[in-house]
């Protein structure tokens, strides 16, 4: 009732997406998951093809990523979403496949999986939601850990001596030639937010041409994993995430 | 001036603020009672809402429904 009141005679400009289920996000206030999770399911809404779209989810944060897309998903051991993903599209080529994993996920367990997948340019959409440190299980350091970043298992900061330099892993994988597209975005502000949706449209629009892997890397927060704000944490990664890891296209195809 | 308005569904507000950051008529503000999870929730502090979206491309939970008034109304208006 107070609804109509307050909308009367103004028309509808955003709502929630259909393909969204009505159940509520597990995730702490201000995660990012939740809007790559939104970005995702409005390009599929707007495209019209929630019956021919195969998700594969993950292991971390968002494991739970089939309970909120109402498509057809598949969970994944932790680190071959991207190898079940490869399965699902040859049984299916023509469906829409994705596969959604996190730092701890691609870039650790299942790098061999990522990097293998990406170099047999399957064709399929990876997004890389990467954000510096295990989210799900504590705050632990990732690979993707920045130098000097404490986390509860670097409590003095990471040093490149002992754990090694950050991976940047979306840089090696542009390099390998099954790799289509290949690109990093952010969701800190709302103009990342809509260079990332024109970025999975992209995504979803090369499938079509069967020419290689997808990959979508998304540098987002964690302010629980930070112990920061949701505010004072995307301050924190504009100012320490954004040199390491520097958004923009990185490989775009040459041939129209 | 186009106006808007928001409908925010309180209870799924995690009260994180990113939408208020991202509102350029500082049109939102935090509640002063919280909602069934404990959250203080987003609410329009100010009559200024535009509609311009910002807050519901930002909202990490979707809890923002956004509305704006059509064109026809706003030529009737000159």
């Amino acid at each position: 009732m107070q609804e109509e009141v307050l909308t009367n005679g103004y028309e509808l400009v955003y709502k929630k997406p259909s393909t969204l289920t009505s159940k509520p996000f597990h995730y702490c206030p201000g995660c990012g998951h939740s809007v790559v999770h939104r970005l995702l399911m409005e390009v599929v809404e707007e495209k019209g093809i929630q019956e021919s779209t195969i998700g594969v989810a993950p292991v971390g944060c968002s494991v739970f990523a089939y309970d909120y897309m109402d498509i057809d998903m598949q969970e994944a051991a932790h680190g071959r979403a991207s190898a079940v993903a490869t399965g699902v599209k040859r049984i299916h080529p023509d469906k829409y496949v994705f596969s959604y994993q996190g730092d701890g996920d691609l870039a650790a367990i299942g790098t061999a999986e990522t990097i293998h997948t990406v170099n047999r340019g399957e064709n399929i959409l990876v997004v890389f939601i990467n954000n510096a440190i295990y989210g799900m299980t504590g705050g632990q350091m990732a690979p993707t850990t920045l130098l000097k970043q404490v986390t509860s298992t670097t409590p003095y900061g990471r040093t490149h001596e002992q754990m090694g330099y950050p991976l940047r892993i979306t840089e090696l994988l542009a390099q390998l030639p099954g790799a289509y597209y290949v690109s990093r975005h952010a969701v800190h502000t709302v103009n990342a937010v809509r260079k990332l949706k024109k970025a999975i449209e992209k995504s979803f629009d090369y499938q079509k041409l069967n020419r290689g892997t997808c990959f979508i890397e998304v540098v987002s927060n964690c302010p629980s994993g930070w112990k920061m704000t949701p505010l004072e944490s995307n301050k924190w990664l504009e100012e320490n995430m954004f040199p390491s890891y520097p958004l923009g296209d990185i490989k775009v195809p040459k041939d129209k | 001036m186009i106006r808007g308005t928001v409908v925010i569904e309180r209870d799924i507000c995690k009260g994180c603020e990113l939408c208020i950051a991202a509102c350029p008529q500082e049109s939102l503000g935090l509640s002063s009672s919280i909602n069934i999870n404990g959250y203080r929730f987003a609410e329009l502090i100010q009559d200024n809402c535009t509609g311009c979206v910002n807050c519901a491309l930002v909202c990490p939970d979707v809890a923002i429904t956004v509305y704006r008034q059509p064109k026809s109304a706003i030529k009737k208006a000159v």
